[in-house]
């Protein structure tokens, strides 16, 4: 097994906001290995953005807090460090693509200023040669004609464009781990294939892990190596991949499986949604945040809350009745 | 972009024919005869007609308003009234104190209200950037003139540090005219800084929320550099649609303050123009002062291209 390249451990994020405390993360744990895909599934507003977020150190403070836990990257606690040397590892140790391709560039910045930026900051690059990167840069994200998209602003390119600048910047300086947020959810479902290829090739080629955050089945499917599920601020079941998607555990990934197409279920079976609503953050119920929703809820599950345990070898599921999740899916 | 400038100064040239045109026409149904004016008290119905028929004023509408354009376009912009002189001999010495007022005061201003609303984005929410937009208030809530008073009953008159009155021209040194000006330009910047200062920290933090500022954070850049590279720019364009509207406000002002302050400025003659009904002059200063700021108007305009590369008209 390849070693720990991110630990993130007993992770809690809370915001203060007007309507009360929302914890958009409680006390999750998780490792992502070197070279490795990992992603992070979930409903809008389970907190997997704020994960990322906290990893980075970029939850703005206030409303938000990182109130506990630690996340070891290579070895080092970012929780503890200081501003300055956090920014040392923002952009060059640890890259990050964001959902929105419109607004994520500059808009009154050239691709090539914007581009350079991490080479001049990390890497202590000279406007020559960062220049000169930043053109190789472009061209190993597929775009053509590199120098003269270089001089343009980002209103001149496509969504998928820019998302390959965004990759392009996010990779630069050669990082460890690349986190991409959302990164596709905007662009067609054509571009989305294109650019998810290209995150998968350029993380591949340097042993760069992924960690890649979306509510898209398809995706994790098609790219991850192990994933996390999250709902309401915890994580409720992590496993391989492929083992997620033959034997879920839990109920919410059992519902989340039943609610998509499958190319290998039988043909017109009805899709299921997964009844009820996502929770109030600011007001979660007793017990498992998933007990309103679940159809195979105890009486246990209205009073006590499930932790994450391992149930077998790489596996983690955080219900007091995966066993029979298991058996009747 | 050469292109863009080249389509904004033709736009402006309708808008200056219809400023004349206004000018004109509010200046010619005006209350008062310039005949009796120039006539003075003990004129017959005799007298009054030839002076009419000599200046013109017996011609029809069009013709005299045609006439004047022509004359403008000459760069004649007429004869005073009042001294029988030609009004750009008048206007050429009044020209300095006014456009040396402006140009401090918009300098001045600019770098006051840029930096103290960049310091209270920067300390947003502490008590630094609550006091600061407590005096932006105050500063556009006070009323010029009452400054301009109490400025000069301490300054000038309790301290003795500047004059009360007493313009000193360039030529007699730089140190002495920028020492005449000191309180006239220092009333009217903190009154124009005060209003910039409050928009360039409003737009400031609303481009700190945008994504962009967080993937250059993601990158690795310094709050220092995300402020100054990634935030300033994007948020300039509302700041330089306040400056540019802010020297609106001084055209106007400088008619309180060159009167307050006696400077021998552009002001002080439209007041007294207006004083004796001298007509041409005060339409040629409306033309004069609608053309500085219709200029005004299109340095914004080409700033904004500048500022934003996705404009583009």
């Amino acid at each position: 097994m390849a070693e720990v390249l991110l630990k993130v451990k007993n992770l809690s994020t809370l915001f203060r906001t007007e309507g009360g405390v929302v914890k958009a993360v409680d006390n999750i744990s998780f490792e992502v290995r070197a070279g490795e895909t990992f992603a992070l599934v979930g409903e809008s507003g389970c907190g997997k953005s704020v994960t990322a977020l906290s990893i980075m150190r970029l939850i703005p403070t206030p409303p938000g807090e990182i109130t506990s836990g630690t996340v070891e990257f290579d070895g080092i606690d970012l929780l503890k460090l200081r501003n300055r040397e956090m920014r040392a590892i923002r952009g060059s140790k640890i890259g990050m693509i964001f959902q929105e391709p419109m607004s994520s560039l500059n808009p009154v910045l050239t691709i090539q200023s914007q581009l350079a930026e991490p080479l001049k900051i990390h890497m202590k690059l000279s406007s020559g040669a960062a220049n000169d990167r930043a053109e190789e840069l472009v061209n190993m994200v597929g775009i053509p004609d590199a120098r003269a998209r270089l001089q343009q602003y980002p209103h001149e390119l496509s969504g998928g464009q820019r998302q390959r600048i965004m990759i392009a910047m996010a990779m630069s300086c050669a990082p460890r781990l690349l986190i991409a947020d959302e990164a596709t959810t905007a662009l067609d479902v054509t571009i989305q294939a294109q650019i998810l290829d290209l995150m998968q090739d350029v993380t591949e080629q340097s042993g760069t892990s992924l960690l890649i955050i979306t509510h898209n089945l398809g995706i994790v499917a098609r790219y991850a190596d192990r994933v996390a599920v999250m709902y309401a601020g915890k994580l409720r079941e992590v496993s391989d991949a492929s083992d997620m998607y033959a034997e879920p555990q839990h109920p919410y990934t059992v519902g989340l499986l039943r609610s998509v197409p499958r190319l290998d279920s039988d043909k017109g079976a009805p899709l299921t949604p997964i009844a009820g609503e996502i929770p109030d953050l600011t007001d979660l119920p007793d017990g498992c945040a998933f007990n309103p929703r679940c159809p195979w809820a105890v009486e246990r599950c209205f009073t006590d809350d499930p932790e994450l345990e391992e149930i077998s070898t790489g596996k983690q599921v955080a219900c007091f009745e995966h066993a029979s999740v298991a058996l009747h899916d | 972009m050469w292109r863009y400038i080249a389509q904004r100064v033709l736009v402006s040239i309708p808008v200056i024919i219809m400023v004349g045109i206004i000018t004109f026409t509010l200046v010619y149904i005006g209350p008062g005869d310039p005949a009796a004016i120039i006539a003075g008290d003990e004129a017959t119905p005799e007298i009054l007609e030839r002076i009419r028929h000599d200046l013109g004023f017996d011609r029809p509408f069009p013709v005299q308003m045609g006439e004047w354009f022509l004359n403008l376009l000459r760069g004649d912009l007429g004869t005073s009234y009042f001294s029988g002189r030609e009004i750009t001999e008048l206007i050429t010495p009044r020209l300095q104190p006014t456009l040396s007022l402006g140009f401090q005061v918009v300098v001045l201003s600019t770098i006051i209200g840029i930096s103290a609303g960049m310091l209270a984005a920067w300390k947003a929410g502490t008590r630094l950037d609550k006091n600061l937009m407590i005096f932006a208030v105050l500063g556009f809530a006070t009323p010029g003139f009452w400054l301009a008073f109490l400025t000069i009953w301490v300054f000038a008159v309790n301290l003795g540090w500047f004059p009360v009155i007493g313009y000193k021209p360039l030529s007699a040194g730089l140190i002495p005219h920028l020492h005449s000006m000191f309180l006239p330009v220092m009333v009217n910047s903190i009154l124009a800084s005060a209003f910039i200062s409050r928009i360039t920290r409003s737009a400031m933090l609303e481009v700190l929320r945008e994504d962009y500022i967080r993937t250059a954070r993601a990158k690795g850049a310094s709050e220092f550099s995300v402020f100054l590279r990634h935030a300033f720019r994007p948020s300039a364009i509302p700041v330089a649609t306040v400056i540019g509207a802010s020297i609106a406000g001084l055209a106007t002002g400088f008619v309180l303050t060159e009167t307050i302050f006696a400077i021998p400025g552009l002001g002080r003659m439209l007041v007294d123009a207006i004083v004796r009904r001298d007509y041409p002059i005060i339409q040629a200063l409306l033309m004069v002062v609608a053309t500085v700021l219709i200029g005004v108007n299109l340095i914004v305009d080409i700033l904004y291209a500048y500022i934003d590369p996705r404009i583009r008209y």
